[in-house]
């Protein structure tokens, strides 16, 4: 059982959904990310998103396009989202890290090297925006080989068939994405996405998780409700960078950013439903 | 169109012209690497293209509007003095720059916005690096009566000025895009997020053979008139097919267009020319296949000014259409399988090309075809007297006027 399968079980055990906050690695400043990371930690995520700079973010609104530019200006690249991860391990071997970015680092750097090098920083799952499961050839098998998931990408406008194969290919978690337009974009339609939730519960075991809209603690409850994990990005990235310009601590800011969510995400467990015990155990099996 | 695909079909699996595959795939070039929002959109324009190529009431629509509102066909003119000048096979050129706004991209725009019309799209919008393709679409959006938006890297606004009012006064919307480089790739990124934003109502037309299946397939057969033409003229006039053909290589849709009609006619030489900008050992250039390798951008695998870190590298080129770090993934297969023989001009030279044909012939090249006149020089003094050099002059140089201009240090 992979750190992120181990994780999703402890809270299906609690009856909650995870917080997991995405950062850009090298932003808000090039150093500190690994407190940062360890912050995140502190102030209740279940997991961390850690992005990976890219000059192209062509999925991405203009707040984590911002944070990717800084990175990039700053010296910043996949290696050094590597480096994050192994040192953020030195004094954390629970809480799992999701790689997020775009194909062309890893593809340069060779898919081998970056499985090897990802699995020895202790990275537990690698999010690719740009690569849907047509194109993922053997990669969800490698990097399952080296106990590490692949998580793929689920929108409003997959179509069934598309959905299969994603939940068929994918490991870890489901990510579902909750609007039709870029990270940071607003408007979310929560009873939209439960109900697409819902559906997507028919047919996977996999955890669900909700991301691409979600940026106060009112949504993060509401969605808390009904998905098993909670992602939050841009509405972060722009309170740390923020902070950075008021030459303030950007792992104090995380940490009174990410609070109301954390209690968010713990109050709504109660309300939380049946999270199908049945299909839980047959994933176990498999 | 499909015209085009009935002849391609009687070939068999040997053909150079049956590709991509069914995902898009050239060799291990193209396919789709988009976010999963736009995976759906990409394969609802799949079917609505394959639909309406195969519908020859679409077909004779888009033969319609090439003829009366582009002007095709477009000529094959014999270039005699500057024959003479290179002293070696006889040059010709396929008069692209007499289309309609002055270069071949709107064979493009008026497919893909017919082609949105009769998927009940009712806003378009583009990308443009130097503003012709941004001209064609807003040109063609008039035509039809279309909401359009263009993106524009606002460096390149501030070079293209004039292009911009041409655009505004079309009444389409130019929006600056402030991200990244500021150039053609970040208007390219920026036009993606207005659609995986706005893709119920949204068509996206891009500009040249790349982005995400059936983007690259789809603009070459709009595209491929060029060569279809350029070939039976050819024949009609000199009586055989030319011995080499040439073309600039940006993105790449001048050039698909231009060979992909002479793929399987093995005994026609295709060179492909890049921008070889201040020389290919400077760094700063605009060519991937001759300088790049293999990585992944804007929905394709394809050659890539990429660093050894995957971060797209800036590029230069005097030619803002040609200003750009990818390559349509046809040509990275042509590349590798050896079809199509690229290589790289640079700024210097296309600028001398640039003065050659105006003053020899009367005809001023847009920069990017000045590359392939530049090549097509070289190329026709090795070749015999009897040869045929056919070069396509993809567009008019009246928009590069102000950048040529202050290469001689004159202000207009």
């Amino acid at each position: 059982m992979s750190r992120l399968e181990r994780r999703f079980e402890e809270l299906r055990r609690e009856g909650r959904a995870a917080l997991i906050p995405y950062i850009m690695t090298g932003d808000p400043k090039p150093q500190g990310t690994t407190d940062l990371m360890h912050a995140l930690v502190r102030a209740g995520a279940d997991a961390v998103e850690l992005g990976m700079p890219f000059s192209d973010p062509i999925a991405d609104g203009p707040v984590i396009q911002g944070a990717g530019e800084r990175a990039l200006a700053a010296g910043c690249r996949l290696r050094h989202s590597l480096e994050a991860v192994s040192e953020f391990r030195e004094q954390d071997r629970e809480t799992p890290v999701i790689l997020m970015g775009y194909l062309n680092p890893i593809e340069i750097m060779g898919r081998e090297a970056f499985i090897a090098q990802a699995s020895a920083a202790g990275v537990d799952a690698v999010l690719i925006v740009d690569l849907p499961p047509e194109e993922a050839g053997t990669l969800a098998e490698d990097l399952r080989a080296a106990e590490m998931d692949l998580v793929f990408l689920v929108a409003p406008t997959t179509v069934p068939e598309r959905r299969e194969r994603a939940m068929s290919l994918a490991s870890g978690f489901l990510y579902y994405v909750s609007l039709k337009g870029v990270t940071g974009a607003g408007g979310m339609d929560v009873a939209r996405v439960r109900t697409e939730l819902a559906g997507l519960r028919e047919k996977t075991a996999l955890p669900l998780g909700v991301g691409f809209g979600i940026g106060d603690a009112e949504t993060a409850a509401a969605v808390g409700e009904f998905a098993d994990a909670v992602i939050v990005g841009s509405a972060l990235v722009g309170q740390l960078h923020e902070a950075a310009d008021r030459g303030e601590s950007p792992a104090i800011a995380a940490e009174t950013f990410l609070a109301p969510l954390s209690r968010a995400v713990r109050n709504a467990a109660g309300n939380k439903p049946d999270n199908q015990p049945d299909k839980q155990e047959d994933a176990a099996v498999k | 169109m499909s015209v085009e695909a009935k002849k391609t079909d009687g070939q068999g699996p040997q053909s150079l012209r049956d590709m991509p595959d069914a995902g898009g795939h050239f060799g291990i070039f193209g396919g789709r690497f988009v976010s999963e929002t736009l995976m759906g959109p990409v394969e609802e324009l799949r079917q609505a293209y394959e639909a309406a190529r195969s519908d020859a009431s679409f077909v004779d629509q888009f033969e319609t509007e090439l003829a009366c509102f582009v002007g095709r066909p477009t000529p094959i003119y014999p270039a005699e003095r500057l024959t003479r000048f290179a002293g070696g096979a006889s040059i010709w050129l396929k008069r692209e720059d007499l289309c309609h706004t002055g270069a071949h991209k709107i064979n493009n725009t008026v497919g893909q916005a017919l082609l949105a019309q009769r998927m009940g799209k009712t806003r378009v919008i583009a990308e443009t690096g130097a503003g012709q393709h941004g001209v064609a679409t807003a040109t063609v959006a008039a035509r039809l009566g279309l909401d359009c938006v263009v993106y524009m890297g606002s460096e390149d606004m501030r070079r293209q000025e004039s292009n911009v009012f041409r655009m505004r006064l079309l009444g389409a919307e130019v929006v600056p895009v402030e991200s990244g480089s500021r150039t053609l790739k970040d208007a390219l990124n920026e036009a993606m997020r207005d659609w995986v934003t706005n893709v119920d109502d949204t068509f996206y037309i891009i500009g040249t053979v790349a982005g995400p299946h059936p983007y690259p397939a789809m603009v070459r057969d709009f595209q491929s008139v060029i060569g279809r033409e350029a070939r039976e003229q050819m024949l009609d006039v000199t009586g055989r097919l030319p011995d080499a053909v040439v073309a600039c290589v940006g993105g790449g849709s001048n050039a698909i267009g231009m060979f992909h009609p002479f793929l399987d006619d093995s005994e026609v030489a295709l060179h492909g020319v890049e921008a070889g900008g201040d020389g290919l050992e400077s760094g700063r250039h605009a060519a991937p296949l001759s300088a790049g390798r293999p990585g992944v951008l804007h929905g394709n695998r394809t050659y890539l000014m990429t660093d050894d870190d995957g971060q797209i590298l800036h590029t230069h080129s005097v030619s803002a259409g040609l200003d750009y770090p990818g390559v349509g993934p046809e040509h990275a297969w042509l590349h590798d399988i050896g079809r199509v023989e690229y290589g790289s001009v640079d700024d210097k030279a296309a600028l001398e090309a640039f003065h050659r044909l105006s003053s020899l012939e009367g005809i001023m090249p847009a920069l990017e075809s000045a590359h392939a006149v530049a090549h097509a020089l070289e190329l026709a003094a090795k070749l015999k007297p009897e040869e045929n050099v056919l070069v396509n002059l993809s567009g008019r140089g009246d928009k590069d006027m102000a950048t040529v201009a202050a290469q001689q240090g004159v202000a207009l």
